[in-house]
């Protein structure tokens, strides 16, 4: 059963028992690199010299060989980093051990994890993350742990937040065909952290929600880098008699809820079938499947995709799945059906990646004519209610390609599968890699623990920046109003604000209007990026103690923040605010230049006090422009009556 | 109850297990004024601190708690961890070669010792097979422990044991050996076996590796596999080394044994020709040799291992302002060999000379070679040199300062005799010394040039 997300309400959710959490990935604003001395700088897709390696599976410290591991084995991939001089040294490229762990982005992470409620370690050990993908050259990641169990507030509960995590950046991935995959290594090597919260939300809707408000708090700790690629999430979805799934690299919060949304009925869709499995007696113990080579038989094929591997010299195997009569054609996602679960994992692991990379007998669309499909069938002793999959491939390929065919066509009996799922841009997911259990940790024999003393938790904590939530509950208790006080609690002008409270004689309402709306139409209109703080508070300052209005704040900054402005003092000396008298001979002035015939009543009000306002150097209160001009609109008469007509 | 059960814990932390009752491997919830953390305790390395108990909570993630904040352990029950590599019998083909691996220590096969956290040796064919399985399908493979030392550890008793191994292995019909060794002294290794078992008929090659085997982007597996597919393959019956090539996963080198130093601290293609060219490189089913002087590989079983050895020799690394007294310390201490690295073509400053006069009429036998590694010794060029050898010091050609040494070791191991000293170290045994250094023996590519730029952008190096 598949469905649209908004035709889904939270009591549907809550009947399939979705539960989902976050995996938030954050780069540290640090000058450079976790683990070497090479400097943090802008990505960029030029390069100097390429490094070839292959991964293959090492025992974890339990003994255990990791699954993740196994299959990536599988896939022999060549993989090349392509390397800038600038940005990498023989570290990243796993030529030189590690050097001592960057104490800047230690204190960044501990920070944020004190931010998150969580219980700080006593001593951090570096700890070796395998990714036999090959996105990190030294096939695994070095990580370490900063707390545990921490929290945030959301709405009248609290996310729970299982850890926080201080790891280095791994590459991008340029391309992955066939055997040969190439990474970037630009960001190899940032200081990351990675925040991960319980499962503890119930829609697709909270999931957006908590990611917003987790990064709101990163933000609020000025420690993150910004922009592209600098934040990623990961989203756990799991609904109930399902299991856990992780759609990795999910770059902006706004897709989160249709990826969350098609995963929970993805998964819905699988139990479905398993329980249709069920209803045939089709237990894990009574799955039978057969793998016959027809390469022979479908020669002179003219389906393209086979008929093009054939002129390749590759072959062609058929794959007969005992009892799965039509189960290759149920829906799992929009435009998706069971068989693409099948094709996702050929493409990935047999590296047959030109698709259609398999065809099924109940597929519809292009394929083997029916004669072909007669032939097929009667060599696989094919019965009415089996599946017939074919797959085509070199022979080393096609050898892995029908093994995960069974392998993925069995674990339907099991239901969902853990797996490392990839988030597409229509919403959807495919498969990436079996996901990864605690098998692949090992400790890293290259660095010592570090002892994280109370003298270094004291320092960090008399620090502590306001959690954006604490900030926000100030504000409304002031008097905010809640979504303005929502909007300066995570400005980055709120520091400024909080202390222009201070100096300044201004209500907490009308200065956060200035923070929050009058300070950025100024800063458009004069064509600059910042105000500088310590000029921002000087002004507010002054023209409180004035008792002027914060107009008068804008039109010294007005002049004091243009190139080639004036300084503070004579700008405000300069200030002319004007009186009502001179409001009056400036809006007879301009009625009497200005056609009226074809403006409303509102809108000649309007644009009467938009010219006084900016004439005045905005130093003319417009509420009391707008009273004085009126004065001048001879009411009813043409102007209410085109008024009319301009509203229709 | 057992130290294991303490692994690694001492002081402060281990007064904390014993009072709460808890041990290595122990799944526990301990109580701290940090917070409750649950998970199993592991083994603390023995050099870390004992201020803390280091916990795996069940993400994988290894953590320490500081014993301050501990205020209560309780103990759930145990999980401990039985590290294997998975053992497979290794299979028989009469069709294929028979190779001998020696294991010496070091990180070709390896896996982590939680007390020290770090890597220790560890090898089976069993283990090898289960690990790296393509060995199968190069040769049928027998494995020997000779010792587990780190290769720094590697001395005078291991080289001799090796040599001796070598010679009874080659005299049981085997078609190749491989010595498993650690690299920092490869290559000391590589040069003494390479005197000390003379004219073998089959290929025997030393390999390690730089990045230990527990991690997934180890050299250790490809280097296995071209090591023992040139001992198995190759026509080239000498002692050589095979390491990796460019650090791209894709060829390996075989370097002449007296001709190869370890030249990068952590690099995977460390290990270079010095003054030559190396002897060929090793790719999968392929061996692309490079250089046909080498001694071919025969069918007899005849070897010459001789293990003369006499440790009293020593190496002088040359420094502006070095004072005599380091060459009368030795002179002093019984050393019967000195190797002076020195300057440029073979120099050492004035100074010295007294005691270097001294040292000959000690009878203490003193050669010169180059601390640039790359060149001759040419002592004729300067006024300095002929006055050297005026002094007695002998010019070493371009033998390497390591080799030389081992080369003296060994001399001085069969004669003290001052000319049958200097007859035994001024002939070749085994490419030490090459009568022409060929144009393209020193390369070191200069890194930013326009044109090494444009080769490193072009191949995967």
């Amino acid at each position: 059963m598949i469905r649209r997300l908004d035709e889904t309400s939270p009591s549907d959710y809550l009947e399939i028992g979705l539960r989902s959490g976050l995996e938030i990935h954050q780069q540290l604003d640090t000058e450079k690199k976790l683990f070497c001395r090479c400097p943090v700088l802008p990505y960029r897709d030029d390069y100097d010299a390429q490094v070839l390696r292959h991964m293959r599976p090492t025992l974890s410290e339990l003994g255990e060989y990791d699954g993740t591991a196994l299959m990536e084995f599988k896939t022999r991939k060549n993989i090349i980093y392509q390397i800038n001089k600038n940005t990498i040294c023989t570290y990243e490229i796993d030529d030189t051990p590690p050097f001592e762990l960057n104490r800047q982005a230690l204190e960044f992470g501990l920070e944020i994890t004190m931010l998150l409620n969580c219980k700080l370690v006593s001593e951090i050990h570096v700890q070796r993350k395998q990714y036999l993908d090959g996105s990190i050259p030294a096939g695994f990641q070095r990580t370490t742990i900063l707390g545990v169990d921490g929290w945030i507030p959301f709405g009248d509960r609290r996310i729970n937040i299982i850890q926080l995590g201080l790891e280095e950046d791994a590459c991008r991935e340029v391309s992955d065909r066939g055997h040969l995959r190439v990474y970037l290594t630009d960001r190899l090597g940032i200081p990351l952290i990675e925040t991960v919260t319980a499962p503890e939300m119930r829609t697709p809707h909270e999931v957006a929600q908590v990611a917003r408000i987790l990064s709101n708090l990163a933000r609020a700790s000025g420690k993150v880098r910004r922009g592209i690629g600098a934040a990623r999430q990961d989203v756990n979805v799991s609904v109930e008699g399902g299991r856990r799934v992780e759609i990795k690299g999910v770059s902006r919060i706004p897709e989160i809820p249709l990826l969350v949304h098609n995963e929970a009925f993805r998964q819905v869709s699988l139990l479905e079938i398993k329980a249709e499995l069920g209803r045939r007696g089709i237990g894990d113990t009574d799955f039978s499947h057969k793998v016959l080579d027809q390469t022979g038989e479908l020669a002179g094929t003219s389906y393209p995709p086979a008929a093009s591997a054939l002129k390749q010299g590759h072959r062609l195997r058929s794959v007969l799945l005992r009892g799965y009569s039509g189960l290759l054609s149920v829906p799992t996602q929009p435009g998706k059906t069971f068989a693409d679960e099948i094709s996702d994992r050929v493409r990935v692991i047999a590296c047959l990646d030109t698709l259609p990379n398999i065809v099924h007998d109940g597929g519809g669309g292009e394929s083997f004519s029916g004669a072909e499909w007669e032939i097929l069938k009667r060599n696989a002793s094919f019965r009415p209610e089996d599946a017939l999959v074919v797959v085509w491939g070199s022979p080393e390929d096609l050898e892995t390609a029908v093994g995960e065919i069974a392998i993925r066509a069995r674990e339907a009996i099991d239901g969902v599968i853990n797996e490392t799922r990839q988030s597409l841009p229509d919403g959807t997911n495919g498969f990436e890699r079996i996901l990864p259990g605690p098998n692949r940790m090992y400790p890293d024999t290259d660095l010592p623990p570090i002892a994280i003393g109370n003298e270094l938790i004291g320092r960090i904590t008399s620090g502590l920046p306001e959690r954006p939530w604490e900030r926000e509950e100030r504000y409304v208790t002031a008097g905010a109003a809640p979504e303005s006080a929502r909007q300066m609690s995570i400005s980055p002008l709120r520091d400024l604000y909080d202390e222009a409270l201070k100096v300044s004689d201004y209500s907490p309402g009308e200065l956060m209007h200035f923070f929050l709306s009058t300070l950025s139409h100024l800063k458009k209109r004069i064509d600059v990026r910042e105000v500088p703080g310590d000029v921002l508070l000087h002004v507010l300052s002054a023209t409180g103690d004035s008792g002027l209005p914060l107009e008068a704040a804008a039109a010294v900054l007005r002049s004091v923040c243009i190139p080639g402005g004036i300084n503070i003092s004579d700008a405000l000396k300069a200030l002319e605010i004007p009186g009502d008298d001179e409001i009056r001979k400036m809006a007879g002035d301009l009625v009497r230049e200005m056609d009226t015939e074809t403006m409303g009543e509102g809108a000649l009000a309007r644009r009467l006090t938009g010219m006084i306002v900016e004439k005045s150097g905005f130093l003319a209160k417009g509420a009391r422009v707008t009273e004085i001009v009126r004065e001048f609109i001879p009411a009813g008469s043409e102007f209410a009556a085109s008024s009319r007509n301009s509203r229709r | 109850m057992s130290s294991d059960r303490y692994k690694g814990y001492r002081g402060r932390s281990l007064d904390c297990l014993r009072k709460f009752d808890a041990g290595v491997w122990s799944d526990v919830e301990i109580r701290s004024s940090r917070g409750d953390f649950r998970g199993v305790i592991l083994p603390r390395s023995e050099t870390a601190d004992d201020a803390h108990i280091v916990l795996k909570i069940h993400n994988g993630y290894n953590i320490g708690i500081d014993v301050d904040t501990v205020e209560s352990i309780t103990e759930f029950g145990r999980i401990e961890a039985h590290y294997k590599i998975p053992e497979k019998e290794f299979p028989f083909d009469p069709g294929k070669p028979n190779v001998k691996l020696f294991g010496t220590g070091g990180t070709i096969a390896s896996r982590l010792d939680y007390r020290t956290g770090a890597v220790i040796p560890a090898f089976s064919p069993g283990e090898l097979y289960g690990s790296v399985p393509e060995l199968a399908d190069i040769c049928n493979l027998r494995t020997e422990k000779l010792y587990g030392v780190f290769s720094e550890n590697m001395g005078p008793e291991q080289w001799k044991g090796t040599a001796e191994a070598i010679g009874r292995e080659i005299e049981n019909g085997v078609d190749g050996i491989v010595i498993g060794h650690g690299t920092d002294t490869m290559h000391h290794t590589a040069a003494i076996l390479s005197f000390m078992v003379q004219d073998p008929p089959v290929p025997i090659v030393m390999v390690g590796s730089q990045r230990s085997s527990d991690r997934p982007s180890s050299d250790a597996a490809l280097n296995l596999m071209n090591a023992t597919y040139a001992a198995a393959r190759s026509d080239i019956a000498e002692v050589m080394v095979c390491m990796f090539g460019p650090t791209s996963d894709q060829y390996g080198l075989l370097h002449r044994g007296t001709r190869v130093r370890k030249m990068h601290s952590s690099y995977r293609s460390t290990f270079r020709t010095i003054g030559d060219i190396p002897l060929a490189m090793v790719m999968k089913d392929e061996i692309r040799v490079l250089k046909d002087d080498h001694r071919k590989r025969r069918k007899d079983r005849t070897v010459t291992v001789n293990t003369a050895f006499d440790p009293r020799v020593s190496i002088v690394y040359y420094y502006p302002n070095m004072q005599p007294d380091i060459i009368d310390s030795l002179i002093d201490n019984g050393y019967r060999g000195i190797v002076i690295a020195g300057t440029g073509l073979g120099h050492v400053n004035k100074p010295l000379y007294p005691a270097l006069k001294r040292a000959f009429d000690q009878g203490v036998h003193v050669y010169m070679t180059v601390q640039t590694l790359w060149g001759y010794v040419q002592m004729f060029v300067y006024d300095t040199g002929r006055d050297m050898m005026d002094l007695g010091v002998i010019p070493a050609s371009n033998m390497l300062p390591e080799v030389a040494y081992m080369k003296l070791c060994w001399a001085l191991g069969q004669t003290m005799d001052r000319e049958e000293v200097r007859r035994i170290m001024c002939t070749p045994v085994a490419g030490e010394i090459t009568e022409r250094e060929p144009h393209n023996g020193y390369m070191i590519l200069q890194g930013g040039i326009p044109e090494v730029e444009e080769f490193i952008s072009r191949y995967n190096r």
